[in-house]
């Protein structure tokens, strides 16, 4: 990575020492009407389908306004929707059980993903090959893999209660993930780690690629200890590229709304009900328009300030 | 690879630690993928084998799955069947054996009609908008840049329920609901984020040179990016083109909220393959393994790319 961002200053520092006057003149378009013209298209479909949705989701959070009600008179109702969210119990069970997936799966995903990332690495024979396996799962659809995974977890018939009954030799049918109040949070953090492990390993890779050879060559001459050398070299040299992929799931995780409607739909009562299931509750099943916009927009905020976080990380990341 | 792959290096892992590594890895390979090949297994069972206890590794192969997920059956009573002409195809009297008759096909095909169509249309118009955005990033200064790069970029980070309450309003206003010209637009509006990320990168990395000296040479710009530049950024779009392909043909949350029949695409469907007495687990597999082969061979072919289309571009090897 070094290597491109050198190259390409280098290149800038060419370019714009190149005349301009001389070079930029031809063509019909100045360069300035061709650089809107580019970026137009993009940005009015964004407005469109983006930034006027999310206005009027602003607009909305005022509003007792009900989507299955369209000529209901709608009456302003202020930060009431707001109010209510901030106190309402529902939503804070909703966030408590999101913030346990989201710690729980980036703890599992992260050991799990560094872990085989430092095994990959030792580069053995065959390891690409693995690689690429490993990554598969992440590539799916998450609806999909959380609707096949309530029959790998079912009791009895199902292969995960199987696989542990092999292991441990508890019987098969005396738990179940998916319809217990205990194992539920579990079985989507389970399938969650399952799915989104070969992520952090990837980014973790690459993390451990760009560690150049000679700083550990000059560690052994200095007689580090491998241990010593985890700690002072490798692990900060990986801590960024960890941070990207921990903020990105954290991102990802904090919105998940597919494979969990699909594993658990919320269930056993509303033990894994996280953040997006309980506003599709409230905007689809509920038609509370105005409340959940409000939500909606709640929601919005967070993510938004997390974005915000994940773009800094990443330049910092670019810059190294 | 650099002095590391030296066989004196001591950088170099012995061969033990090799070994050990290799294991470890290829374990967690086998065992991540057993749930995969469990459900490409039971794909080829038949119903009540798919439901066996305990669970059976060793069966009869049977093709039940795969008819079950093409055609929609009724049951019928032993002596209505014995009344009926006898089965002219193979998948007509596997159906009669289990005492019903095919009623017609199923909506397998066209919802995966509809997933294509629309995966294909909205990765097409989302690398044209993403392409010209990001050669434009890339080689111009584009007022507020870093911002509307930022914009561009959060768009993607929103929670994708709470985008669905304000679209579902105005898909109804626009008569879009449960058209594929909808879904196409708002997967486009989606992917477009990724597809400017990820362009800008492959894009910065062609020399500007190129058409610099294009330029010096006669081109116009616009011939300049359409001559030398498109060419030289083939991979890049190839590679955005396939992650755009991929994120609309897994996408549940929109398709599921705004679609119903003539835009539902595979992801709402596979999970609603319904038999008697609940999911018909073999055509679900059956169904699933259908849909994942595609995903499959896209990862094989992205395997080089993959780094920086999951981080947007930040990382790059």
């Amino acid at each position: 990575m070094n290597d491109t961002t050198q190259v390409s200053s280098v290149f800038e520092r060419v370019a714009t020492k190149t005349p301009r006057a001389q070079t930029w003149r031809f063509g019909i378009f100045s360069d300035r009407a061709i650089a809107w013209l580019f970026v137009a298209p993009t940005v009015l479909l964004l407005l469109a389908i983006n930034i006027f949705p999310l206005l009027w989701t602003i607009q909305l959070s005022f509003t007792n306004y009900r989507a299955n009600r369209p000529n209901a008179p709608i009456r302003y109702v202020g930060f009431n929707n707001y109010h209510d969210i901030l106190t309402d119990p529902d939503v804070w069970h909703a966030m408590q059980a999101t913030a346990h997936f989201v710690l729980w799966s980036i703890v599992l995903e992260v050991a799990l993903g560094f872990g085989l990332a430092l095994l990959i690495n030792r580069r053995f024979s065959g390891h690409s090959f693995w690689t690429t396996v490993i990554l598969l799962p992440m590539m799916l659809s998450p609806a999909v893999v959380g609707n096949f995974w309530t029959f790998l977890l079912q009791p009895q018939i199902g292969l995960f209660n199987d696989a542990i009954a092999l292991l441990t030799g508890i019987d098969p049918s005396s738990f179940q993930m998916i319809g217990d109040v205990k194992l539920a949070p579990w079985s989507i953090i389970l399938v969650d780690t399952w799915m989104w492990t070969p992520y952090v390993m990837l980014i973790c890779l690459a993390g451990l690629r760009s560690i150049p050879d000679y700083i550990y060559e000059a560690a052994e001459v200095d007689r580090a200890s491998p241990w010593r050398q985890f700690w002072s070299i490798t692990l900060p040299m990986v801590l960024p590229f960890l941070m990207l992929a921990i903020l990105f799931r954290a991102i990802e995780n904090f919105k998940m709304f597919d494979m969990v409607n699909l594993l658990t739909s919320g269930g056993p009562g509303s033990t894994t009900e996280v953040a997006s299931i309980t506003l599709k509750r409230e905007a689809f099943e509920k038609w509370r328009t105005g409340y959940s916009s409000a939500f909606a927009i709640i929601l919005f905020v967070t993510v938004f300030g997390a974005a915000n976080i994940y773009v800094k990380a990443l330049n910092r990341v670019k810059q190294r | 690879m650099n002095a590391g792959t030296q066989a004196h290096s001591v950088v170099e892992a012995s061969s033990w630690s090799k070994t050990i590594a290799a294991t470890l890895v290829i374990v967690y390979a086998v065992v991540a993928l057993l749930p995969l090949g469990w459900i490409f297994l039971t794909g080829f069972k038949t119903p009540p084998d798919s439901i066996a206890y305990p669970p059976k590794i060793v069966f009869t192969p049977s093709v039940e799955g795969y008819v079950n997920l093409f055609t929609t059956r009724s049951r019928q009573t032993p002596e209505f069947l014995a009344r009926l002409p006898p089965p002219q195809t193979w998948y007509e009297q596997l159906v009669r054996s289990r005492n019903m008759v095919i009623a017609g096909p199923s909506k397998v095909v066209p919802r995966f009609m509809n997933s294509m169509i629309i995966g294909f249309g909205s990765t097409f118009l989302a690398v044209c908008l993403g392409t010209l955005a990001a050669y434009a990033f890339s080689r111009f200064k584009v007022p507020l840049a870093d911002d509307l790069l930022f914009f561009i970029l959060s768009t993607r980070m929103m929670p994708p329920i709470a985008v669905a309450i304000p679209i579902y309003l105005m898909f109804r206003e626009l008569n879009l609901t449960d058209t594929k010209l909808g879904m196409i637009l708002l997967y486009t509006a989606v992917n477009v984020s990724l597809a400017v990320w990820l362009l800008k990168g492959f894009i910065d990395e062609i020399p500007r040179e190129y058409e610099e000296a294009a330029m010096v040479d006669g081109y116009s710009r616009l011939q300049a990016f359409l001559k030398v530049v498109l060419p030289q950024a083939t991979t890049g779009i190839a590679a955005t083109a396939i992650f755009c392909l991929i994120f609309a043909w897994n996408e549940y949350a929109f398709a599921v909220l705004l679609t119903s029949g003539d835009a539902q695409t595979m992801p709402p469907f596979i999970p609603f393959i319904i038999g008697e007495g609940g999911q018909d687990w073999p055509a679900v597999a059956a169904g699933t393994t259908l849909f994942f082969i595609p995903i499959l061979a896209f990862t094989i072919l992205l395997r080089r790319h993959l780094l920086r289309g999951i981080t947007f571009g930040a990382v790059r090897k």
